[in-house]
């Protein structure tokens, strides 16, 4: 989520340019824009199909993973879905609940491992 | 019932800068967000839980995957197509990735064509768009039809952990029947579009209020939040 807000800081003072420009209704703002993020988006997504493709592995591929993804929904979400030129009220209301979901992954962690090492004592299988 | 507090508000309202300006806006009295319709705030609320229901999903994934101590199949050799004489690694899972993306970009640019009021090239690429999500729920169809027929089950696969196919089947037919929706909300709104509703304020048939081009943007949120949900999907179930 740092990404998205980096973005935002970086977008605004061309929002403001765009907004005293045009002075149209709604979200207006230069086709290239679009254009640029669309082209970062495939290139995202073939770095991270590429990381798949060589087949890089342990902690180097989860990273790389994790960054192309929140870079990526960065990107949709900031620009495509114009969460940067929302106001904040909006902004945190819909970004900060899903955050909270981090906290029940940190549960769901500790409890999946309690299940396996119960399996592996109960059952004997196991890795 | 006064059109100006539920329709288009104005973006005037004055506001302090940053953290003060949110806890203003929030500790105001009759509306926190300002400056944004009653359908972009409720689209956007309707988004949020569904993130938390997709949310779910991968996080009941995660915890079949970590719990079993039945090896997980390799999602790279499992979705592997034999092409040109090689097997090519989660070759269709990339190309549907980048379907999906294009059609995202094409939405966007509807969402920003409409705001200029060029009904036709709205309309043109909003058609696209819907064109790229049928093509997208196309390819799913062919996977679940090669996966199926190798034989993956809900219950059992060749492979591995059962809970391989019960987490596949219902995250990528969850999110399989939002692209579906979405293709299906592209064309009514596209034909509203076609026909020039949202110039003339014509009534909707559901909330009969007057149509704006922010319909478009709004149909553009669901779409964009489709394409969202698809790059946890990709990073979390065919990549990890």
């Amino acid at each position: 989520m740092a990404q998205v807000e980096a973005q935002d800081h970086g977008l605004h003072g061309h929002a403001a340019a765009t907004h005293a420009a045009t002075h149209a209704e709604g979200q207006q703002h230069p086709i290239k824009l679009y254009l640029v993020v669309w082209g970062w988006l495939f290139i995202l997504s073939a770095c991270s199909y590429a990381v798949d493709y060589f087949g890089v592995h342990g902690y180097l591929r989860w990273a790389l993973i994790l960054i192309f993804m929140m870079l990526k929904a960065g990107l949709i979400v900031a620009v495509f879905m114009h969460m940067a030129w929302e106001r904040l009220a909006l902004s945190y209301a819909i970004i900060v609940p899903p955050l909270v979901i981090l906290v029940f992954v940190a549960i769901m962690v500790v409890e999946s491992r309690y299940t396996e090492i119960t399996r592996v004592l109960s059952f004997g299988a196991g890795p | 019932m006064a059109e100006t507090t539920l329709g288009h508000a104005d973006h005037t309202a004055p506001r302090p800068p940053g953290l003060r300006g949110f806890v203003a806006d929030w500790s105001s009295d009759q509306r926190a967000f300002k400056g944004v319709s009653w359908g972009k705030a409720m689209m956007w609320i309707f988004l949020l839980s569904d993130t938390f229901i997709f949310g779910c999903f991968l996080l009941s994934y995660m915890t079949a995957r970590m719990s079993t101590v039945v090896p997980w199949p390799n999602p790279s050799e499992v979705f592997a197509l034999h092409l040109f004489g090689q097997d090519v690694p989660l070759i269709l899972i990339a190309i549907m990735t980048f379907v999906l993306i294009s059609s995202s970009g094409t939405m966007a640019m509807a969402v920003n064509f409409g705001y200029r009021r060029d009904r036709r090239k709205t309309a043109i690429l909003m058609l696209l768009t819907a064109a790229l999500g049928a093509t997208f729920v196309g390819m799913q169809a062919f996977e679940w039809t090669k996966l199926i027929s190798e034989g993956v089950r809900p219950w059992e696969n060749p492979w591995g952990a059962a809970q391989f196919g019960s987490t596949f089947f219902m995250i990528t037919g969850f999110h399989g029947t939002h692209v579906t929706i979405g293709v299906i909300f592209l064309l009514i709104v596209a034909r509203k579009v076609w026909r020039g509703d949202y110039e003339t304020g014509a009534r909707g048939f559901f909330t009969s209020r007057r149509g704006q081009y922010e319909s478009v943007e709004i149909m553009g949120l669901y779409w964009h939040f489709v394409d969202l949900v698809w790059v946890f999907i990709f990073a979390f179930f065919y990549l990890w």
